[in-house]
């Protein structure tokens, strides 16, 4: 197929989105991620019965800590298909850059930066 | 255990704002258990705090910690040497851990980071619910196992009153009715004979009507 994807992203991969737990999803804005999105199995095709649905929780809690600290909630996001679909991964890979482009820079790296200048 | 949750973010904010140096402190113990102020809950606190300071262009160190328990000297002791580099401390412990530390480290303020609820049980995942109201003179062995002080809302001792409903509470339909409960089990035992006993005025003076209690055990002391 060799699709292209956004080479902006950063592929971490664990084996099964259960695995991803809220504080992780802290810690990647904490250290000045733009935005971050998990990729899980479609619901109800979970080989752990239900990790996707927990990963799914996870993120709507992160959605609301980012929200209520002001980096925007909208950052972090989770989508669902199966590993075969390879064009689907690439459009989503795109979407999600373009949204994360849209929204700017995670407002911590900036003040970051802005101290070490 | 003691069941606890997490104050809204919004609200520890306003509490600690005003400090530059920041102990967060969990409890390995019940509030743990019901996910409240364990040792995950304490990272992903400090986290979303920093970020917010940092976002609000604010200079605010944020250390983690969590002790085998807050209600206890000894774990508390663990936390002596490095109290000094704190302005002040947000305990994600219940309410005990909260007080038991401020007696410990006086001349340091301490913030309750969790609203302590009730002593309950975790009925499923995510779900916790009332059992006992520490009312200091247990009658469980009377009531099947079933406590009308903590889970009757008019903590009738002679129940059900005119409000239950279909086995639930005229409070709400989906809160048991626990002389219902109590009913139906004394017969699964076999002993609904005891139902027919009056239970007498029970001594109040152990619960809260008595004031600040106090066990004491000779035979433990030092």
């Amino acid at each position: 197929m060799r699709l292209s994807y956004p080479s902006s992203i950063k592929i971490i991969k664990v084996p099964c989105t259960g695995k991803v737990d809220l504080i992780h999803l802290l810690r990647s804005f904490e250290k000045g991620a733009d935005g971050v999105y998990v990729l899980g199995c479609l619901e109800g095709a979970c080989q752990f019965n239900n990790g996707n649905i927990r990963a799914r929780k996870r993120v709507e809690k992160a959605r609301q800590i980012l929200e209520t600290v002001g980096i925007g909630g909208e950052r972090v996001q989770m989508y669902n298909l199966s590993s075969s679909e390879a064009p689907l991964f690439a459009r989503i890979a795109t979407e999600m850059t373009e949204k994360i482009i849209e929204m700017g820079p995670n407002p911590i790296k900036l003040k970051r930066k802005k101290k070490a200048a | 255990m003691i069941v606890a949750e997490q104050k809204p973010i919004e609200e520890i904010i306003d509490e600690i704002k005003g400090y530059q140096k920041i102990l967060i402190a969990g409890c390995n113990e019940c509030v743990t258990v019901c996910e409240a102020g364990g040792k995950k809950e304490v990272a992903v606190l400090a986290s979303a705090l920093r970020m917010y300071f940092m976002n609000q262009g604010k200079e605010v160190r944020i250390d983690e910690v969590t002790v085998e328990r807050q209600c206890d000297h000894e774990y508390l002791e663990e936390l002596r040497n490095d109290m000094d580099q704190y302005d002040a401390v947000l305990s994600l412990a219940c309410g005990v851990g909260v007080q038991f530390m401020a007696e410990k480290y006086f001349s340091t303020p301490v913030y309750p980071g969790v609203n302590t609820c009730f002593l309950g049980a975790s009925e499923e995942r995510g779900v916790w619910g009332e059992r006992c109201q520490a009312c200091g003179q247990c009658i469980l062995g009377k009531t099947a196992g079933i406590c009308p002080v903590s889970r009757c809302a008019k903590r009738v001792l002679n129940g059900p009153c005119g409000g239950s409903t279909k086995g639930s509470c005229e409070l709400n339909k989906d809160i048991p009715c626990a002389w219902q409960l109590i009913v139906d089990r004394l017969k699964e035992l076999d002993r609904l004979d005891e139902y027919e006993q009056l239970t007498p005025i029970k001594d109040w003076s152990t619960d809260r009507a008595g004031g600040p209690r106090k066990v004491v055990r000779e035979d433990v002391r030092q």
